[in-house]
C-alpha cells in the first residue's frame, strides 16, 4: 500500500502520481437495487471504494447519488418500507443483510450530514457520545480521544477552553467540523460525507475539504458532493450517477478530463442538473 | 371606483369593529371571573384556612386536609400517569407510523384527551370502588392519573416529532441503538415540550372534580390514609358552595381563589418555559 | 465496472478485525417491546372504559329493556328510570353552547389573526386561552352565584319581552324568569369552551398557505372578504372539526352545568325552565344511589349513553380535524 502524505499538496498534481487501483478494496457493492415505498431508486449498481482513498458520487439531484450512501450505512432502516438487495461488501461480510446488525455497521461506516447536526448538549458531550456508545473507556482515555478528535478536525485551538459549553453556540463551520470529529472519534473505517459543505461559507468549506485531505490516510471517505470543483479538488475517484444509475466510475482526474460517457461529459461541462 | 365599494369597505369597518369587540368581550369576561374569585374569596383568605382543617358549620376551619388531599392525589396521579404516557408517545413517535397498532392507539388516545371526566370517574368506581371496597384516595389518584394520561402522551408524541430528523439520524449514525438514541438525544431535545404538557396536564388535573365526587369522595376529616376516602380541594368547594351556610360558601370562594391561581400560574409557567425552549 | 481485482477482497487489510454482530441488540428488543406494552396499556384502557361502562348499566336494561331510552321518569320511590330527559338537556345546552360559541370563535379568531396588532396578538391570544384553564367548578361556581341572578332579573325578563312574543320561536323564551335552566347552562358552556374552539380555529387560519390569501387581496377584496371567501373555505373541515370537538366538551361537561341547570327532572318547552343533562344527574343522584340498586345502574347506564354520544362526536370530528392538519 502506498503510504500518500497529501498534505500540502496540489489536488491536481496529486491525482497524477497516485494509483488508486494499488489500494486495496474497502467496500464492493455488487447488484444493488434498491426501493422505497414501491418505486425503484438505485438499479443494479456495482462498484469497488478503494480503501484509503476518496471517492466522490457526482450528479444531478434525484440521481440517487445521497441514497446510496444511506444504503451504505443501513441509514434506510430507519424508515419503513424502504428496502436493499444486492450485496455490499465490507470485510467478506454483506451489511445490507437484514440480520447484520446496523448499529454495528454504523459504527464501522461513519456519516457526516449535508447540515451540521450538534446534538443539544456540550462540546465534550457531544464527541464522548459516540465513544461511549461503541467502547468501555476510561475518563482520561475519553479526554484523550476528544482531543485527538478534536485536532484532527482542525477544532481543537478553537473550542479547548469550553468543551463544557452547548454546542449550539459554535457557528456553522464549527458545527460542521464538530461532526466531523464527533464521527472519526468513534474510530470507523470507513467515513461518509453528505454534501458537507452545502450549507457552509466558502470559508468553512475550505476548512472541511483540508480536513478531508489530512483525513484520506486513515479514512476511506466516499463524499456526495453537488460541486464539481469540491469533487475535483479533494476525491482520487469519481462515481457520476443519473436516475439511479451508475453512468461511470474511474479515477477522477480521468472522469473530469476525459470522460467516456456522453452524459458524464454533459453534467461536468454543465449542460444539465 | 367601482359603486359598491363604499359598501364593501363598511362591511369590512363593521366586521372588524364586531371581531374586536368578541375579543374584548371574552376578556371582560376572564377579568370578571377573576375579580369576583378575588372579592368574594380573598376576605376568607387567611393563615388559617392553610393550617386548619374543614370543621362543621359554625366552627370556623379551614382547608388543609382539603389542599394536602389535593396535592396528594395529583402528585400521586403525576407519578403514576408519566412514565406510562412519556412510554406510550414514545411509541407512537417512533413505532406508531409502522403498523395499524399505532393508528388505533393514536386515535384512542384523541379520543380520550376530550373524553367527559365524570366517565372516567365512574370507570374507577366500577374497576375499583365497588370490587374492593369503598372510596378511597388511591382511587382519586388513579382516576386523575387517567386524566392526565392523554395529555402526556399527545405531548410527547408532538414534541418528539418537532426534533429534527438529522438529529436522530446523526445519533444512529455513531451506531447508537434504538433506545440510547431515543433516550440521549430526542428526548433531550424534546424535553422542555415534555415538561409544558406535564404542567398542563397538572394544572387540568387539580382542577377536576366530578372524577373525585366518585373516586376519593372527599372527607371532611383529617386523612392521609390511601386506602380510605381522601379530602380534595375542588370536592370540598363543590360541597360548601352548594351548602346553606355563608361561612361556609366564603371557604369555597377562598378555595376557589386558591385553586385558580394555582392552576393559572401554572399555565403561565408552563408557556413561559416553552417559549424559553424554543428560543434557545 | 470496477477495476479493482475482487481478489484483494479477502486480503484487504482491515484496521481493525471488529467483525459485524448479527441479529438486534437485546437492550433495543427490551426497549421495543416497552414501548409496545405502553401502547397496548392505553389502547386496553379504553377498552375497559367501554366495557365496564356498558356492563354497569345492564341490569337497568333487563329491568327496562327499550323503554329506558324511551321513557321520561325519574321516580326512585317507584324504581321507574328513564333517559329521555337527561339526553334531551344534554343535547339542547350543548347545542346553545355550541350555537352561541361559534361566531364568538369566528369574530375572536379574525381578530387575533387579522385585525389585532402583532405586539398584542400573543398576550391577548394567551389572556384567552388561560379562560380555558380555569377549573369547571369555577364557571359553576360563578354561573351560580353571580350569573343566575342577573339572567333572573334582566336577561331572562327582557329576552322574554322581545324575543318572547315572535310567533312559534316564543315559547322558548317564555316562563318564569327563574335564572337557573336550561339557557343559563348553555351560555355558562359557551364562555367555557369558546377559548378551545377559538385556539383551532386560530391554528387552522395560521395554515392558509399566505399565496391564497394575496391572490384574493390581488383583485381588490378587504381583509374581512378574504377571510369569508378563502380562509375560512379553505379551513372549512378542520373547522367543522373544531365546532365538533367543541360540541364533544359541552355534551359531557359536569361541574357548570350541574351548578345551574336547575337539576329538575322535566321537559319543557321554555329554555327558562331547569332540566338535567347527562353528566348532572350522575353528578347529582349518585350520593343517594346506594350500591346494587336500581338507580346506581340506571346512572351507569346514563354513563354509558354519554359515552357513546362523546364517542361518535369526537371521533367524528379527530378525523376531520387531523385529515387537515396533517398534510
Amino acid at each position: 500500500m502506498n503510504d500518500i502524505s497529501t498534505s500540502g499538496l496540489i489536488a491536481a498534481d496529486r491525482k497524477v502520481d497516485v494509483d488508486a487501483i494499488d489500494a486495496g478494496i474497502k467496500i464492493l457493492v455488487e447488484n444493488l437495487d434498491f426501493f422505497y415505498s414501491g418505486k425503484q431508486a438505485l438499479f443494479d449498481i456495482n462498484m469497488a471504494f478503494p480503501e484509503k482513498r476518496v471517492t466522490a458520487m457526482i450528479g444531478p439531484s434525484g440521481c440517487g447519488k445521497s441514497t446510496f450512501l444511506r444504503v451504505i450505512n443501513r441509514m434506510f432502516d430507519l424508515y419503513p418500507g424502504q428496502k436493499a438487495t444486492g450485496r455490499v461488501v465490507m470485510d467478506n461480510q454483506n451489511i445490507v443483510e437484514p440480520q447484520v446488525r446496523a448499529a454495528v455497521v454504523r459504527s464501522r461506516i461513519g456519516m457526516v450530514f449535508q447540515k451540521p447536526t450538534p446534538f443539544p448538549m456540550s462540546i465534550h458531550d457531544n464527541i464522548a457520545y459516540g465513544i461511549k456508545l461503541n467502547e468501555r473507556v476510561s475518563r482520561a482515555e475519553i479526554n484523550e480521544r476528544i482531543e485527538w478528535a478534536l485536532t484532527k478536525a482542525a477544532l481543537w485551538g478553537e473550542v479547548k477552553d469550553r468543551l463544557h459549553t452547548s454546542a449550539i453556540g459554535l457557528s456553522g463551520g464549527q458545527q460542521q467540523r464538530l461532526c466531523i470529529a464527533r464521527t472519526i472519534a468513534v474510530k470507523p473505517e470507513v467515513v461518509l460525507l453528505d454534501e458537507p459543505t452545502s450549507a457552509l461559507d466558502p470559508i468553512s468549506t475550505a476548512k472541511i475539504e483540508e480536513l478531508i485531505n489530512e483525513l484520506r490516510s486513515e479514512f476511506t471517505i466516499i463524499i456526495v458532493t453537488h460541486n464539481m470543483q469540491q469533487a475535483a479538488r479533494v476525491s482520487d475517484k469519481a462515481a457520476f450517477f443519473l436516475l439511479g444509475r451508475l453512468v461511470e466510475f474511474d479515477q477522477t482526474a480521468r472522469i473530469f478530463t476525459n470522460p467516456r460517457e456522453k452524459s458524464t461529459q454533459d453534467y461536468i461541462t454543465g449542460r444539465f442538473g | 371606483m367601482s359603486q359598491r365599494l363604499p359598501l364593501r369597505l363598511a362591511r369590512d369597518a363593521t366586521f372588524r369593529a364586531v371581531a374586536t369587540l368578541s375579543a374584548v368581550v371574552a376578556l371582560l369576561l376572564l377579568a370578571w371571573i377573576l375579580w369576583t374569585l378575588v372579592s368574594r374569596g380573598a376576605s376568607s383568605l387567611s393563615t388559617a384556612l392553610l393550617v386548619t382543617d374543614t370543621l362543621p358549620p359554625g366552627r370556623g376551619g379551614g382547608l388543609r386536609n382539603a389542599i394536602i388531599g389535593s396535592l396528594i392525589q395529583v402528585g400521586m396521579a403525576v407519578i403514576i400517569a408519566t412514565p406510562i404516557g412519556v412510554l406510550a408517545g414514545i411509541f407512537l413517535a417512533e413505532l406508531g407510523d409502522r403498523s395499524l397498532l399505532g393508528r388505533v392507539v393514536r386515535f384512542i388516545n384523541d379520543v380520550l384527551l376530550s373524553a367527559p371526566s365524570i366517565l372516567i370517574g365512574l370507570f374507577v368506581y366500577q374497576i375499583l370502588v365497588r370490587p374492593f371496597g369503598g372510596f378511597s384516595g388511591i382511587a382519586g389518584a388513579i382516576a386523575l392519573g387517567i386524566i392526565i394520561l392523554p395529555v402526556v402522551v399527545r405531548a410527547t408524541e408532538d414534541m418528539l416529532r418537532l426534533v429534527p430528523s438529522a438529529l436522530r439520524e446523526a445519533a444512529f449514525a455513531l451506531g447508537a441503538p434504538h433506545w440510547h438514541v431515543v433516550a440521549n438525544v430526542t428526548l433531550r431535545g424534546a424535553r422542555a415540550g415534555i415538561v409544558t404538557g406535564i404542567l398542563l396536564a397538572i394544572a387540568r388535573a387539580a382542577g377536576e372534580t366530578a372524577p373525585l365526587l366518585f373516586t376519593s369522595l372527599g372527607s371532611l376529616n383529617w386523612s392521609v390514609n390511601l386506602t380510605k376516602p381522601m379530602s380534595s380541594l375542588p370536592v370540598t368547594i363543590y360541597q360548601y358552595a352548594g351548602s346553606p351556610f355563608d361561612e361556609w360558601v366564603g371557604i369555597a370562594w377562598a378555595g376557589a381563589l386558591l385553586i385558580t391561581l394555582g392552576v393559572l400560574f401554572l399555565n403561565i409557567v408552563s408557556r413561559l418555559l416553552l417559549t424559553l425552549g424554543r428560543g434557545k | 465496472m470496477s477495476d479493482v481485482a475482487v481478489g484483494n477482497l479477502s486480503s484487504a487489510p482491515a484496521s481493525r478485525h471488529r467483525g459485524f454482530a448479527r441479529g438486534e441488540q437485546a437492550s433495543d428488543i427490551i426497549f421495543r417491546g416497552v414501548l409496545y406494552a405502553a401502547g397496548i396499556l392505553v389502547l386496553t384502557l379504553l377498552g375497559l372504559i367501554i366495557i365496564l361502562l356498558f356492563q354497569g348499566g345492564l341490569p337497568v336494561l333487563y329491568a327496562f329493556g327499550i323503554d329506558f331510552f324511551t321513557s321520561s321518569a325519574w321516580n326512585p320511590v317507584t324504581e321507574k328510570y328513564g333517559a329521555v330527559v337527561a339526553v334531551y338537556g344534554t343535547i339542547i345546552t350543548a347545542v346553545i353552547a355550541v350555537v352561541v360559541a361559534v361566531p364568538a370563535a369566528f369574530g375572536i379568531s379574525f381578530f387575533l389573526t387579522e385585525v389585532a396588532p402583532p405586539v398584542l396578538r400573543r398576550s391577548i391570544g394567551t389572556a384567552i386561552q388561560l379562560l380555558a384553564a380555569i377549573p369547571s367548578i369555577i364557571f359553576g361556581m360563578w354561573g351560580f352565584f353571580i350569573v343566575v341572578p342577573l339572567m333572573a332579573a334582566y336577561v331572562q325578563p327582557a329576552l322574554a319581552s322581545t324575543l318572547g312574543v315572535v310567533p312559534v320561536i316564543g315559547t322558548l323564551f317564555s316562563g318564569a324568569p327563574i335564572g337557573t335552566g336550561i339557557l343559563t347552562a348553555g351560555l355558562i358552556m359557551a364562555l367555557m369552551i369558546l377559548p378551545f374552539i377559538t385556539a383551532l380555529f386560530v391554528e387552522v387560519l395560521e395554515s392558509v398557505p399566505p399565496m391564497f390569501k394575496e391572490a384574493a387581496y390581488g383583485v381588490g377584496a378587504t381583509t374581512s372578504e378574504v377571510f369569508t371567501a378563502v380562509s375560512i373555505p379553505y379551513g372549512r373541515t378542520a373547522i367543522v372539526g373544531a365546532v365538533m370537538l367543541g360540541l364533544g366538551r359541552a355534551l359531557g361537561e359536569t361541574m357548570a352545568v350541574t351548578f345551574v341547570i336547575g337539576n329538575a327532572n322535566r321537559i319543557s318547552a321554555s329554555l327558562f325552565s331547569p332540566g338535567a343533562s347527562i353528566a348532572s344527574t350522575i353528578a347529582n343522584e349518585f350520593p343517594e344511589a346506594a350500591p346494587g340498586s336500581l338507580k346506581l345502574f340506571a346512572l351507569l347506564e346514563l354513563g354509558f349513553l354519554l359515552f357513546v354520544l362523546s364517542f361518535i362526536v369526537l371521533a367524528v370530528a379527530r378525523v376531520l380535524v387531523r385529515s387537515r392538519l396533517e398534510t
